[in-house]
């Protein structure tokens, strides 16, 4: 365990923890979009920056959710420099992103009301943050989406842009990651439908065979049972059921 | 599915490079040169072949401005916009071929003769503005100038 | 040719170059640099073959393409030796007559250098002012060797560093590099020593070494020069630098856009190893290092060390985080010290001469030379290289020739892209990183941009802004989304649609990139518009208020220079 103080609160914390880990443990607010515990720290949104001091007296502003704790670590986490920085940010945000609530709600939150910057259309929520496509990667193995292009016209997207890709397995981990909405999975009449900020996939969902509900996308039953080395007829049947 | 030709051309570079994943970038610098750009089928077969998603092959091949999704013209004209040439007039010069091939910048003509494109800097700098076309450098370009050098390109 | 096995087989191989060649004969040295490229160098370099052989002066003259002297302003560039004497703007139709005068000892007038100041003819290359104010430490042996030919750089005392570096222990050699107060040539002036000295304690048994030939920053080409002119002399610096720190694997990273620099440094890679100065057992001290080239695709941002190391292992250039140097853990996690190319090779300059010796050279904090590229609107374009603490004006006056057409002096961008115009009133600063920093720009690669009083400043924040914006790699919010909004805003100012706050405004988000941004190519991004801000506010303030652009850039009803 290393000692630091956070906001003047003597805390704790575990060797190797960021110092954004440390502060949700002991319930201190930083704001953040693109950390995800599940996968590796990215840093992108900026959003979690503080300002520390170190035990040698070191002063400068770091990303809380890559800086780890270490032995006599000042940490504040709300300064004016800080507020000023966030503030801008969610700016740059809201005109990235002016239909997304996730963003209007934060911008209410911290006072900003926009207006000053041109805002854009077409970005459709995402932020590029990447939680989806390292999700898709990290977590579930696949790499079905990623990052392409660079700088301003980043985007989103399938290998080749192209709607129904073959990679993806229509899990929807993607969906559950993104902070702002961008994804969005519907189930309905035996389909699956995921849309991404730029393309969209159907998948054909496999039915219990007990209770007759669509459980899960075939093509992700399939590549589980193949991971995992199990016959597919192992996933006839849903996981309701087979308890 | 890629024609037989591209197969083997991404066979040959893959084998070049022993399969090295860390050589990406190297591997489609290569294949580029050979087939002279960088088809989706090509990308999808150096992705099984190296063992690298095709979303990763596809983020570094839209990543770096190397790189070509689609196909080049015969007659690859780069216009220098490094800042010597920026305060000599690059881009008038760059303007007037946008005009005279009815093309913007990192656009190919549908004729396939010209592909037009931008480089920050050459290092040619006591001969700004430089186009290059191929491999010659034409230095000292004018709008007026830069009409009659492309016409030499067939 | 047998590998080389001992310090022995080194100078016996010398000793067979040297002897080999003739003092008496005279070489016609001709620049095939890229930039000589653009005035048709080859077709002069084929004219004098032809011509040699054409007059019967094989025996008595030799011919040799020499990498880039750094007078690009005056190419092709020609010089014959031992006599000294210095051509210039030389066409092939001019060759018969240089080859005839070689043979008579004359000299062809028509072709010398014509001082601006006195009107006077110059005949010798040392008197050329130009260059007479210049230290050439590091580019000068450019004009000295064919830099396809090892044996050319044998000749000059190439890979003697390397002979007395293996000589010594590592911590000596670190020991050397850290007392000569080398820092980084490729931007944030990292002392040199220092990084080696990291990178060899971290533990782990691989370690890597890089070499950063990612030459980014438009109008600066030292790198290019080095690579393509000298590159031995890199290779050299690396190979030192891989004994001292302990690493068997190296990489050196060369933009794509430089062709001939990768196809003279795979050569050079080749020829060592034939030598055996690089690959297993070197000169036969159980010393092995390889180095492999690797072209870049196309990225600025592949500047950054860690984006650089992300490119390498095939992944897109984002950088990271560097709370954990890239000294303990770089390429692949392993500790990995990345240097550009001018600080290599520096290294076996040091080496040679020792610590003492090269640490005369300078100011307090800034060690050695530094290669500049002197661009723009200036008279003599070209690579420079002068003792750190040379004044602006001195490179820009004396040895630049300052500033063409009877126009003004109004400003020098240094750093590149990153850094930050200097106005008039600085020119008397003594050019080091320090002071550099202290003026609001950066050393960087050393490129230098001088602008004339018809150059507009919003329209140069503009430019650099939107080479940035298209450079960021756009991981991080506030560098992809700051510099988008900063075009636009300047745009909209150099097109007339400026609003009063639009100043404040980009002064806000320049902050907020400048203290937020992940990686130093964002950190320092603003740079060209905070200083722009800072020294020519009157010209933003011209543009929105007065819809004028007082240079007669921007297409917004010019006024024409007074």
């Amino acid at each position: 365990m290393v000692k630091i103080t956070i906001n003047g609160r003597n805390i704790n914390a575990p060797e190797g923890v960021t110092v954004l880990h440390a502060a949700r443990e002991n319930n201190i607010n930083i704001p953040t979009l693109c950390e995800n515990e599940a996968v590796a720290p990215y840093g992108a949104c900026r959003l979690c920056l503080v300002e520390i001091k170190t035990a040698k007296g070191r002063q400068r502003l770091v990303t809380s959710c890559l800086y780890q704790v270490e032995e006599g670590l000042t940490v504040q986490t709300n300064t004016e420099r800080i507020q000023k920085i966030r503030k801008m940010l969610i700016e740059l945000l809201l005109a990235r992103c002016p239909d997304s609530d996730v963003i209007q709600q934060m911008a209410k939150e911290h006072g900003v009301t926009g207006g000053r910057l041109t805002p854009q259309t077409g970005n459709n929520k995402c932020i590029l943050c990447a939680n989806c496509a390292r999700t898709c990667e990290e977590v579930v193995g696949v790499s079905a989406i990623s990052l392409s292009k660079r700088g301003v016209e980043r985007e989103l997207t399938t290998p080749f842009g192209e709607d129904n890709s073959d990679d993806c397995i229509g899990c929807g981990s993607c969906s559950y990651s993104c902070p702002t909405g961008a994804i969005t999975m519907e189930d309905k009449n035996g389909t699956r439908k995921i849309t991404w900020p730029h393309n969209e996939m159907k998948f054909k969902m496999k039915k219990c065979s007990v209770c007759g509900q669509f459980w899960a996308p075939v093509k992700q039953v399939e590549y589980v049972a193949k991971t995992s080395g199990t016959p597919v007829t192992d996933y006839d049947i849903c996981p309701n059921c087979r308890e | 599915m890629a024609d037989k030709k591209q197969k083997e051309v991404v066979k040959q570079v893959l084998q070049k490079h022993q399969h090295d994943k860390a050589l990406l970038v190297d591997v489609l610098q290569d294949i580029q040169a050979e087939i002279g750009y960088l088809p989706k089928e090509v990308l999808v077969e150096t992705s099984k072949g190296l063992g690298v998603p095709v979303s990763r092959v596809y983020s570094v091949a839209t990543f770096f401005k190397a790189f070509s999704l689609t196909p080049r013209g015969r007659n690859l004209i780069n216009v220098c916009m490094g800042t010597a040439c920026h305060v000599r007039g690059s881009v008038k010069v760059l303007e007037q071929i946008e005009k005279e091939l009815k093309i913007k910048a990192g656009e190919t003509t549908p004729d396939l003769k010209y592909t037009l494109e931008t480089v920050n800097c050459v290092g040619s700098c006591a001969l700004g503005p430089m186009v290059i076309v191929g491999e010659d450098y034409h230095g000292e370009m004018t709008p007026e100038k830069v009409v009659s050098v492309l016409a030499n390109y067939k | 040719m047998a590998k080389l096995k001992s310090f022995g087989d080194l100078e016996t191989l010398k000793k067979s170059i040297t002897g080999k060649r003739d003092p008496k004969k005279s070489v016609i040295a001709i620049c095939n640099g890229t930039g000589c490229q653009a005035y048709g160098c080859k077709s002069v370099t084929a004219a004098f073959q032809d011509e040699v052989k054409k007059q019967n002066l094989a025996d008595k003259v030799d011919v040799m393409p020499i990498g880039c002297p750094g007078f690009c302003e005056r190419g092709t560039l020609v010089m014959v030796r031992p006599q000294g004497i210095f051509y210039q703007r030389v066409r092939p139709k001019d060759v018969p007559e240089v080859v005839a005068a070689i043979g008579k000892n004359s000299v062809v007038d028509r072709l010398l250098f014509t001082d601006r100041q006195t009107g006077a003819k110059v005949t010798h290359e040392s008197d050329v002012p130009f260059y007479k104010k210049q230290r050439r430490l590091i580019i000068g042996n450019n004009g000295l060797i064919d830099s396809t030919s090892i044996d050319d750089y044998l000749a000059i005392g190439g890979y003697n560093a390397l002979a007395k570096a293996l000589k010594m222990k590592p911590e000596q050699i670190i020991d050397e590099v850290k007392k000569s107060g080398l820092r980084g040539r490729g931007g944030a002036g990292f002392p040199t020593g220092s990084k080696w000295e990291t990178t060899r304690n971290a533990h782990d048994e691989v370690k890597y070494i890089i070499a950063n030939a990612d030459e980014g920053d438009p109008g600066a080409f030292m790198d290019r020069a080095l690579v393509e002119g000298n590159p031995h002399s890199v290779l050299e610096g690396m190979i030192i630098g891989a004994y001292a720190i302990g690493s068997h694997q190296g990489y050196m990273y060369i933009r794509n856009e430089y062709p001939l620099a990768v196809k003279n440094m795979r050569t050079a890679i080749q020829m060592a190893e034939e030598y055996g100065l690089l690959g297993k057992n070197i000169l036969g001290t159980g010393f092995d290092f390889t180095l492999k080239i690797q072209r870049g695709g196309g990225a600025f941002i592949c500047g950054e060390s860690t984006a650089l190391m992300a490119s390498l292992e095939g992944k897109v250039g984002e950088p990271r985080a560097k709370y954990v140097h890239t000294s303990e853990q770089g390429l692949w996690g392993k500790p990995t010290n990345l240097n550009n190319v001018e600080t290599w090779a520096n290294v076996p300059i040091i080496i040679n001469n020792g610590a003492a010796w090269y640490s005369q050279i300078g100011t307090k904090g800034s060690k050695g030379t530094k290669i500049f590229s002197l661009v723009g609107n200036i008279t003599n374009t070209g690579l420079v290289e002068v003792p750190m603490g040379t004044t602006l004006k001195e490179i820009v006056f004396d040895i630049g020739g300052g500033i063409p057409k009877g126009r003004k002096f109004k400003a020098v961008q240094t750093g590149g892209p990153s850094g930050g115009v200097i106005p008039e009133s600085m020119l008397d600063m003594p050019v080091d990183y320090d002071e550099l920093t202290k003026a609001g720009s950066m050393m960087g690669s050393g490129g230098m941009i001088v602008m004339d009083d018809k150059t507009c400043m919003v329209d140069m924040a503009r430019y650099y802004t939107e080479f940035l914006e298209g450079e960021s790699c756009g991981k991080c919010l506030p560098c992809r989304e700051g510099l988008r909004h900063m075009k636009a805003i300047l745009t909209g100012i150099t097109e007339g649609r400026g609003k009063k706050e639009d100043i404040a405004l980009l002064e806000e988000i320049c902050a907020t990139i400048g203290d937020a941004a992940l990686c130093q190519l964002g950190a320092s991004a603003p740079n060209p518009v905070i200083s722009t801000i800072r020294h020519f506010r009157a010209e933003y303030e011209a543009h929105i208020n007065e819809h004028k652009c007082p240079a007669g850039v921007c297409k917004i009803g010019a006024a024409a220079v007074k």
